[in-house]
């Protein structure tokens, strides 16, 4: 199908953006790489009277290493994460992830900030940002706020933002040294939409026990869900492969997930439990564990 | 308010100026208002690939991006591949010679993505060849000649 009729502003300044979010926002949807709200648009799932396109916005494209947190600008695209040298230096996680969103032409267009506003429950980014107790700082006419990963994803595609907010900034925290990670999902194919995925984290200490697990996962539900039943059952130990495959069950048991034409919610339990198993295994033995 | 807007965009090397409604997509624009039919459109949803052309070199769904986007930018579309006497270029001559294609309609597509990954590995492998092209659905192929193709045009 074909978009229905909009408005379309394209302001070549933040505040400017803000300015129409804030006379129009109720009727307004931002686009930046358009990934996710163009097919909506050309569907008719979504029907704005006016689109505030924000790609003119200069500025807005950078990805930075800053304090101890990796800063990515509301324009930078996911194969700008994939390519980033400080994101693989210090955020494999997310350069992983990145890697398995869509195809080539979707991650040339589509921005990570995008898919934290759009809050897909089978986004690889947002179960990032659970996992890493990341930020996302979100800007309007009214002044700036910082909000948590686990207070802005608040349900199925819908988030914290307010109609006049836009996402300038998403954060993702330094993972200390002897920090393993990754991030897998299960897919019919390469690049389709994840069925469930799992990114994890675990760092080590000099003696080889688990200081730290964090646990996140995509898919499960309509928000990313971070298994921090799983996590403590972890941390402070040397866990033995039975250890982690129990507590991998016990995510697998935690969540609760609906079945779709994608899946079953029987099979959503199996994969959050096997990928679980595999993610913990493969970020545990990338820290050093042996 | 704008419903429409002026854009100056650059289409296959001719540089191009049109007023469009702001909610045409780059492929309509490309099809009905440039008359560059080459340019296919399967799902108008970004699932199918066949609408993927190069915007700046880098492959783009047409159909996931609005004409009044392309401002300034520059586009190449399947009729852009060819030589400059309108004859195929090696990339389509390979995918000829090699039946990379059978109906034809995921063929712009394809040749656009493939473009955009020879322009960044001149050598790729077979399977990294599959999974690039993985964006891109063809029912008929059954893609082994068009894995054959891409290899072909790489010697």
């Amino acid at each position: 199908m074909k978009a229905p009729i909009f408005d379309y502003e394209a302001p070549s300044s933040l505040e400017e953006a803000l300015k129409l979010l804030q006379e129009r926002g109720d009727d307004a949807k931002v686009m930046a790489g358009g990934q996710s709200l163009m097919p909506m648009l050309n569907m008719r799932l979504a029907r704005p009277a006016l689109v505030v396109d924000i790609n003119r916005v200069a500025g807005l494209d950078y990805i930075r290493a800053e304090n101890g947190h990796l800063k990515v600008g509301a324009l930078a695209r996911h194969t700008d994460i994939a390519k980033n040298a400080d994101v693989a230096r210090g955020w494999p996680l997310l350069r992983e992830a990145a890697a398995q969103i869509g195809h080539d032409a979707i991650r040339n267009r589509g921005t990570l900030a995008g898919s934290m506003a759009h809050a897909d429950p089978s986004a690889e980014h947002p179960a990032v940002l659970v996992a890493l107790d990341g930020e996302i700082v979100v800007r309007s006419s009214r002044g700036e706020r910082v909000v948590k990963a686990d207070d802005f994803f608040v349900g199925y595609l819908t988030t914290a933002l307010q109609p006049d907010e836009i996402v300038t900034e998403v954060r993702f925290p330094a993972l200390p040294a002897r920090t393993g990670s990754t991030f897998i999902e299960f897919a019919p194919r390469v690049g389709d939409f994840a069925v469930v995925g799992v990114a994890a984290a675990v760092t080590l200490g000099a003696d080889g026990t688990w200081q730290d697990a964090r646990i996140a996962l995509t898919g499960v539900g309509g928000t990313p869900f971070r298994a921090r039943q799983a996590e403590a059952a972890l941390r402070g130990k040397r866990p033995s492969a039975d250890d982690i495959r129990a507590a991998a069950a016990s995510v697998g048991e935690a969540i609760d997930p609906e079945s779709d034409m994608k899946a079953s919610a029987r099979y959503r339990r199996h994969l959050a439990r096997v990928l679980t198993e595999q993610a913990l295994a493969t970020a545990a033995q990338r820290g050093g564990h042996k | 308010m704008a419903k429409s807007k002026s854009i100056r965009v650059k289409v296959n090397g001719s540089e191009r100026l049109a007023t469009v409604q702001a909610r045409r997509n780059l492929a309509d624009f490309l099809r009905e208002d440039l008359a560059l039919t080459g340019t296919h459109l399967g799902c108008e949803h970004g699932v199918c690939g066949a609408c993927t052309v190069l915007v700046d070199g880098e492959a783009v769904r047409s159909c996931l991006m609005l004409a009044v986007q392309a401002e300034g930018h520059e586009i190449t579309t399947v009729e852009g591949l060819t030589t400059p006497d309108g004859e195929p270029g090696p990339l389509q001559q390979a995918f000829w010679d090699n039946h990379g294609l059978q109906c034809g309609y995921c063929t712009p597509g394809m040749l656009c993505a493939t473009a955009a990954l020879l322009k960044e590995n001149p050598h790729p492998s077979a399977e990294e060849i599959r999974e690039r092209l993985s964006g891109n659905l063809c029912r008929c192929t059954g893609y082994q000649d068009i894995v054959e193709s891409v290899i072909a045009a790489t010697k």
